[in-house]
């Protein structure tokens, strides 16, 4: 009888105990596209995972979880095992993270560069990528011997032509003959198929590479043939020590770490955040000296501006591939503008697959 | 050798790939009995984790029950993939030609038209084997890339959302193209019954039909095959309908589903795994459905595993590559006899 009794004790004990652990700590997922040493996107949400671990907060990260039938089961179960806040950090997971999001209304959403915010528990986030671009554009322009920047394309999505745009613009500005080439990849992170575009552009004449995917290896490529070429996503820096003459960095950080205090604290509010160089999303690695001290000086100016809005990436005019108006002179394009973005500025060449 | 040890030997391979699962997490510093309930149990220990089991192992198995035609026949479908894929395409277009259309008979028609597509898709390695010789392996295999880039190209030209942004996707169908759900909540929905229907029919053909027999016997012995007059081409070209008509039934089934879209990663690579369920489950229907919730579980019990102690996700594959290698390991043994020769020495 008493053994009985015992049992139901400990019993009780436990169930006590898990709801307890269940219920009490506070605790953040992630779910991530790739793995976490891809040294690209998913590494550097990672970082921020670990930014936010620094702060003594639990956080729980699954990697690898494919944008198919998969992400809807991870992403419920994280919010069934008591996480409260759940970043999904790729487009793919737009539908998925709202489907969860209606069934778990307790629990908060972040879903990284999608548009649907179909329940209240869901916010979006995204970074101006493109304001580095600017930056990258201006030392293209300035760099280049055979006028031709060769860009390795990921999606014809607006935020990629976006990226392709506002790097043209900028390499006009400084080098009016400027031609940029593209091959589209159709792929995020595939180390085979981005060093092959990089070599055909190379072969193509460009004497800078730079990419919109999550790979080292163009910028290996790059290396070994000599050219300029720009690090994406994080700093690629080590991969082509000579060849990259800065890297684009994605610092999700700062905005994890804000994010994850307010829904701890309960100040947590659905938003869409679009953020740039001027909140540090979007950062840049140091400048290779071998551009020489002058243009590190205009590319800090430049970064500076960009920052405090004094310059903006699409300052008017602007004219697209036949010739016609798209922003007048002297006006910005709106960010309704740039989050639609489907056509190709004067000067890029060929034609965006449709 | 006696017909148990023969359906024995996977559940010890099994038992093997727990064995060597629990030392490697324990290289890997894990507590080997906590890991591997996190990996084979919590995931099923509710009702949704279950559902979520059979969401998984159904595309696994219907796949499997027909590449087990075409393996007893020994005629190696290896595109399972591409079968899939391109069922996806024909049902997912049909989807959208039906777009905004509602009637009990637009979802008969998708499903139908996707296993008529993946049938299709598998007969041209099929006539190429009979008609020019050639090796039906690397043509299924490459006829994989074909279809993924015909729905590259599909997904992101012509059949893309036209209010997606030009994100690789189409639209999501409407209501009268999803498979019904069966629960409230959970993502079971009525492929499952296809699933087993189709199970039903694989083991009424192999086990009592003509051509059943005929399959085994091209399995045993080409030749014996041959010599009883069989019609070798048509039956070649049968079972790689079946096989292809179930891989196509499995992509609609994902595609109206759990997806309810077209776009790029409609599979995980189910076509190629269902090769393990199919020779984990002894080309038997009945060993491929338990086959198919084991592999399943290796999916689920990976991203349990990782959520709960952040083991890395891939220690799922490794799994799944274990139970293979055992299988086949102790097929080996069983099937031959380890003789050692003592080499004299002006022998070498």
């Amino acid at each position: 009888m008493y053994k009985l009794f015992l049992r139901s004790l400990i019993s009780v004990f436990f169930l006590l105990g898990f709801s307890l652990n269940a219920n009490a700590e506070f605790k953040v997922g992630f779910v991530y596209v790739g793995p976490t040493g891809d040294h690209g996107w998913t590494y550097q949400h990672h970082e921020g995972r670990n930014a936010v671990e620094a702060l003594g907060i639990k956080t729980t990260y699954v990697e690898s979880v494919p944008e198919g039938a998969d992400a809807e089961r991870v992403i419920r179960q994280l919010a069934q095992s008591g996480h409260d806040l759940i970043f999904t950090t790729s487009f793919g997971y737009m539908d998925p993270t709202n489907k969860v999001a209606k069934d778990f209304p307790n629990v908060k959403f972040e879903h990284a560069t999608g548009y649907k915010r179909e329940h209240s528990n869901v916010s979006t986030y995204s970074a101006r990528f493109y304001e580095g671009r600017t930056l990258l554009g201006h030392m293209a322009g300035k760099m280049t011997k055979t006028n031709t920047i060769g860009y390795i394309a990921s999606f014809p999505i607006p935020e990629v032509i976006r990226g392709i745009n506002a790097m043209t613009l900028a390499a006009q500005k400084v080098n009016p003959d400027i031609k940029t080439k593209i091959v589209w990849v159709f792929t995020w992170y595939d180390p085979g198929k981005e060093s092959e575009a990089a070599q055909a552009l190379i072969d193509q004449g460009a004497d800078i590479i730079m990419q919109h995917t999550d790979s080292t290896a163009p910028v290996q490529v790059a290396e070994k043939a000599g050219v300029w070429s720009f690090g994406q996503a994080s700093d690629m820096q080590r991969f082509a020590p000579k060849s990259i003459l800065t890297s684009i960095i994605d610092d999700w950080a700062p905005y994890y770490v804000e994010r994850s205090i307010a829904a701890r604290d309960g100040t947590w509010k659905q938003q869409d955040t679009w953020h740039g160089l001027k909140e540090g999303m979007v950062a840049m690695a140091p400048y290779n000296s071998a551009m020489g001290s002058d243009l590190v000086k205009e590319v800090e100016q430049l970064q500076k501006d960009l920052a405090s809005g004094k310059v903006h990436s699409f300052t008017g005019p602007i004219y697209d591939q036949k010739g016609n108006i798209l922003v007048a002179e002297g006006a910005v394009a709106d960010d309704g503008m740039l989050a639609g973005m489907n056509v190709y500025v004067k000067g890029v060449e060929g034609d965006i697959p449709q | 050798m006696s017909r148990s040890i023969y359906f024995l030997t996977p559940v010890l391979a099994i038992f093997l790939t727990l064995f060597g699962g629990g030392i490697i997490f324990f290289i890997l510093g894990f507590n080997p009995i906590e890991a591997l309930k996190f990996f084979f149990i919590t995931p099923i220990s509710d009702l949704y984790g279950f559902s979520e089991l059979l969401v998984k192992a159904t595309p696994l198995c219907l796949i499997a029950i027909g590449l087990s035609f075409c393996f007893k026949s020994n005629n190696w479908n290896i595109g399972a993939e591409g079968q899939l894929i391109f069922g996806g395409i024909v049902g997912g277009g049909v989807a959208l030609l039906f777009y905004n259309h509602d009637g009990f008979y637009v979802l008969p028609i998708i499903i139908l038209s996707g296993a008529i597509g993946g049938m299709l898709f598998a007969m041209i390695p099929a006539i190429l084997k009979t008609y020019f010789n050639t090796n039906e392996i690397l043509v299924s295999l490459m006829l994989v890339y074909v279809a993924k880039l015909l729905l590259d190209y599909l997904v992101v030209g012509p059949w893309s959302n036209p209010e997606g942004f030009n994100f690789p996707e189409t639209r999501q169908f409407s209501e009268s193209a999803r498979m019904p759900i069966l629960f409230d909540g959970l993502r079971i929905h009525a492929g499952i019954f296809i699933t087993l229907i189709t199970v039903f029919l694989s083991w009424l053909i192999l086990y009592k039909t003509y051509l059943g027999f005929q399959i085994k016997v091209s399995g045993l012995s080409l030749k014996t095959a041959k010599y009883a007059g069989f019609k070798g081409k048509t039956m070649i070209i049968i079972v790689f309908m079946i096989s292809g008509a179930c891989a196509g039934l499995a992509g609609v089934g994902e595609i109206t589903g759990p997806i309810g879209q077209l776009h790029r990663n409609i599979s995980p690579d189910y076509g190629f795994t269902a090769i393990i369920v199919a020779f984990l489950g002894r080309l038997n229907p009945i060993g491929i459905i338990f086959a198919s919730l084991i592999v399943a579980l290796t999916y689920l019990g990976a991203e349990t595993a990782q959520i709960f102690l952040q083991v890395p996700k891939y220690t799922g594959q490794v799994f799944q590559g274990m139970i293979l290698f055992f299988l086949l390991g102790s097929d080996y043994l069983l099937f031959f006899k380890i003789k050692f020769l003592g080499l004299k020495k002006n022998e070498l």
